[in-house]
């Protein structure tokens, strides 16, 4: 697990933003795209191929992407 | 003093009864004067329930209806039984794209599968007296209307709004009733989930007319008009209890 990959996987949810918008340090809620369909699907993504439950509480306290990422290897 | 809604003597099946709105039916009725045999997984939590239980005639199993034994081994302790109120029921939240057979697999079969067959074996034992009545609880989900993320969880309660109409027709010819709960978003376990924050939630609640979700007990109230003789004309109905959601 690499946050590359993390921010890969992460910008795979959104249609229509471009992933040069997407860095460690991008604030996702802030993206105009972003919705609450896209969190549930970033939810999902983290359970299915990181294997750990983040709770959408967690995710609102996320600002980044690091924020996110670094929450998933405390579960890991 | 007359009460049509009496469930006195009456022997009620209540699965799910360690939590939310089989727990608070299971206490309602008790205080109906109905004899409750309650099941639920957790023991400790089961237990709670019973010991709110009104009347000296009660019953408690702990069982895990999944397994196919355990429930065959319920349905033979299980006295005769004048109502059954399926209310076990489990919600995944999970976009369409990220589901799979496992998942479907996992919600259909507790909140359809499981209670079918509890049902169908029930009858095949002969333990459902004649003008008993049978509760499914559906939901405003899958039958009215839906929300993001909960597919899966809708189907299966379409699932059950459908059968329950298939079982009252088939099972008419011995007075036995068929009637399903529809309700909106109640205050269980159920909805204290981590897909959503309490933000959320509270953004959920600002969308029902009565600005509030149900108490398990206003859900239980409607199961208890179902089992009792005041329903005793209603059979394939059912009836949604969402303080006015499905208006808008």
């Amino acid at each position: 697990m690499t946050i590359e990959n993390f921010i890969s996987d992460f910008s795979e949810q959104f249609e229509s933003t471009d992933k040069s918008e997407f860095t460690k340090d991008t604030y996702f809620k802030d993206l105009t795209e972003w919705s609450s369909l896209v969190a549930l699907l970033e939810l999902a993504m983290i359970e299915e191929n990181y294997g750990v439950q983040v709770s959408a509480e967690e995710m609102r306290n996320s600002k980044t992407i690091q924020d996110l990422y670094t929450i998933i290897q405390s579960k890991q | 003093m007359f009460n049509p809604f009496t469930l006195y003597n009456k022997t009620i099946l209540i699965t799910g009864a360690s939590s939310g709105i089989g727990k608070s039916t299971a206490i309602e009725c008790s205080k109906l004067g109905a004899n409750v045999v309650i099941v639920g997984r957790n023991e400790e939590r089961l237990k709670d329930t019973f010991d709110k239980l009104l009347g000296e005639n009660n019953k408690m199993f702990v069982s895990d209806l999944n397994n196919n034994d355990l429930m065959l081994n319920l349905i033979k302790m299980i006295p005769a039984l004048d109502g059954i109120v399926h209310s076990a029921g489990i919600q995944k939240t999970m976009p369409f794209q990220f589901i799979n057979k496992e998942k479907i697999n996992d919600v259909f079969s507790i909140n359809f599968v499981v209670p079918i067959i509890l049902t169908q074996q029930i009858l095949k034992r002969k333990k459902l007296n004649t003008n008993a009545s049978i509760v499914f609880i559906s939901s405003i989900d899958g039958t009215i209307n839906t929300h993001i993320g909960n597919s899966i969880y809708s189907a299966s309660k379409g699932a059950v709004l459908s059968i329950t109409k298939s079982l009252a027709l088939e099972l008419s010819y011995k007075k036995i009733r068929v009637n399903a709960i529809l309700p909106a978003m109640t205050e269980t376990p159920l909805i204290n989930n981590v897909n959503y924050t309490q933000e959320q939630l509270k953004q959920e609640m600002d969308l029902f007319p009565l600005k509030r979700f149900a108490k398990p007990e206003e859900i239980a109230y409607a199961i208890i008009y179902f089992l009792s003789d005041a329903s005793s004309f209603t059979t394939g109905s059912s009836l949604i209890i969402d303080g006015g959601f499905t208006l808008k």
